[in-house]
């Protein structure tokens, strides 16, 4: 499938969850020093749940579309559910084929997610 | 222009397909493509000439010395300077500048003492200088950058005038931007403060006639890989007295006079700063390279870049929301250009062009600094060379377009 679908277009300038927030219970910087992607991460817990998701911050269509899926799936899921999301889920949720060089834009919101979360 | 067809018929890769299309190839900053005769000069070597320089009594030995030898009589000859002891070879660039980071700053660098740099350099230029100072204390100071990517020469005459500086390093033309610097500004003021000069020429002598002793530095410094010879083989040329005074950088064998248990005396140089059995293959085939430009002549090379770079430039400025840092204009400005599309990360901009086999760079440049002048992280850069065409531009401005439409940028 062609790597700019109109869903990470869409994705990409009109990103899910985009924001900071307040009161968060995690927040956590990620930057891609090969690309220049940064991103923000802020997230709610109600004890084992994330309630709420947001980000901020700017890159590259491929890491921005990834960004907004990534917390519209995990909003209201389980840190173990959030966890059990594997790199291929992220794959699969862009639904495009990525190549090596590219690999980090899409794994970077994940990347961040996991390291909020991680036991 | 130079007869492109002629010349891309000696590049085995531009006639390979990338991603369906034909390859074309605009990251030449980056590394250049090699003609045939140097890929052939590699195997030739190794098959006819190959034994370690500089050790053996028997006579391939003696003849990859002479190889070798010869590699650096042509280099020398290439950057108007006359002896070839004053040639080091080195891995590249980056490991030149490491040299001379290391060994000036053994050698002649103090407590308070300042190396002053550009805003506006390779982190080539910069790191080395930071690792060194932390070693022998010296301080590194940045000239301020215009907005062009050109040295504000105000600032680096105040700079030179009031600070303790004892050595200028500077790019002599610019990886991000295209400028060529004015070194010839600069010169008088360094003289005057009795500091050294480095260039770092990884972007001038690939692509302009350099003559050190018209430039008037005491080092210079670049690479093979991007003036169509092979990687891991670079160039510091250096001045025979300074480099006689100067402490080694690497240790090992080759680049002593004596060894003891404890202590040890150096050899002569160049061979004090080559320690270890040096890219000899590499060498050999550098010196083809230098034949093969000089046969095209520097001046026809810059030439060609130049008209190149004036097409693009005004190609690139008739696409509304294309947005090109550095210099607009031709004045003293090499065959780069970076630019973004407003809207567009240059990483996409990058990928979309790949799908129709057109590679340019997207990215900080290794000129972090620099992005900080445009305000921006990155840029997408296209550099030119001998085998390019209009046509390649042409291809570059479709796949813009392409990128517009992808993005749906209406402007």
């Amino acid at each position: 499938m062609d790597l700019y679908h109109q869903n990470i277009i869409d994705h990409y300038k009109t990103p899910s969850n985009y924001g900071e927030m307040k009161g968060y219970s995690l927040v956590r910087a990620e930057y891609n020093p090969t690309c220049g992607d940064r991103l923000v991460l802020y997230m709610k817990l109600d004890e084992n749940r994330v309630v709420d998701v947001s980000f901020t911050g700017s890159g590259c269509a491929i890491s921005m579309a990834a960004a907004s899926m990534l917390t519209e799936v995990i909003k209201g899921k389980t840190i173990e559910e959030v966890l059990d999301i594997s790199k291929e889920g992220i794959l699969e949720m862009l639904c495009t084929s990525i190549n090596a060089g590219r690999l980090k834009c899409a794994l970077l919101a994940w990347t961040g997610v996991r390291e909020m979360l991680k036991p | 222009m130079l007869d492109t067809k002629h010349i891309k018929s000696n590049f085995p890769i531009l006639k390979t397909k990338s991603n369906g299309y034909s390859l074309v190839y605009l990251d030449n900053a980056s590394t250049t493509q090699k003609p045939k005769a140097v890929i052939e000069s590699i195997s030739n070597f190794y098959r006819k000439d190959n034994a370690n320089v500089h050790r053996g009594v028997y006579s391939l030995s003696e003849q990859a010395t002479a190889k070798y030898e010869e590699a650096k009589e042509k280099v020398v000859r290439f950057i108007g300077a006359k002896d070839a002891k004053e040639i080091i070879f080195t891995k590249n660039a980056t490991e030149g500048l490491n040299l001379l980071a290391f060994s000036l700053g053994k050698t002649f660098l103090k407590k308070g003492d300042v190396v002053l740099v550009s805003g506006g350099e390779h982190h080539s230029n910069l790191v080395p200088w930071q690792l060194a100072s932390q070693i022998f204390g010296f301080t590194v100071e940045a000239v301020k950058m215009t907005v062009e990517g050109r040295w504000d020469l105000g600032d680096f005459q105040n700079k030179i005038k009031t600070l303790p500086v004892k050595i200028v390093s500077v790019a002599h033309a610019s990886n991000s931007s295209g400028v060529i610097h004015p070194v010839e500004k600069i010169v008088p003021w360094i003289r005057e403060k009795k500091a050294l000069l480095i260039l770092d020429g990884a972007q001038s002598v690939p692509h302009m006639p350099v003559s050190v002793a018209r430039l008037g530095c005491d080092f210079l410094v670049f690479s093979g890989h991007k003036m169509l010879g092979p990687t891991g083989i670079g160039v510091v040329w250096g001045k025979k007295d300074l480099l006689l005074q100067m402490e080694p950088y690497q240790g090992g064998g080759g680049m002593i006079r004596e060894v003891h248990l404890t202590e040890s005396t150096w050899a002569d140089v160049p061979e004090r700063f080559e320690a270890g059995t040096p890219p000899i293959a590499e060498a050999v085939a550098l010196g083809v390279a230098v034949d093969y430009l000089s046969a095209i002549g520097m001046g026809a090379v810059f030439e060609h870049e130049k008209q190149l770079t004036e097409y693009a430039l005004g190609e690139i400025q008739k696409i509304s929301g294309v947005e090109i840092y550095g210099p607009m204009d031709m004045i003293s400005r090499g065959g780069i250009i970076s630019f973004g599309i407003r809207g567009v990360h240059p990483h996409d901009i990058a990928t979309i062009c790949d799908t129709f086999g057109i590679a340019i760079r997207a990215g900080h440049h290794c000129s972090q600094s620099m992005m900080g002048v445009w305000k921006t992280e990155a840029t997408a850069r296209v550099s030119f060379y001998i085998y390019n065409t209009e046509k390649d531009v042409d291809e570059l401005i479709k796949a813009i377009g392409k990128v517009k439409r992808v993005f749906q940028i209406k402007n």
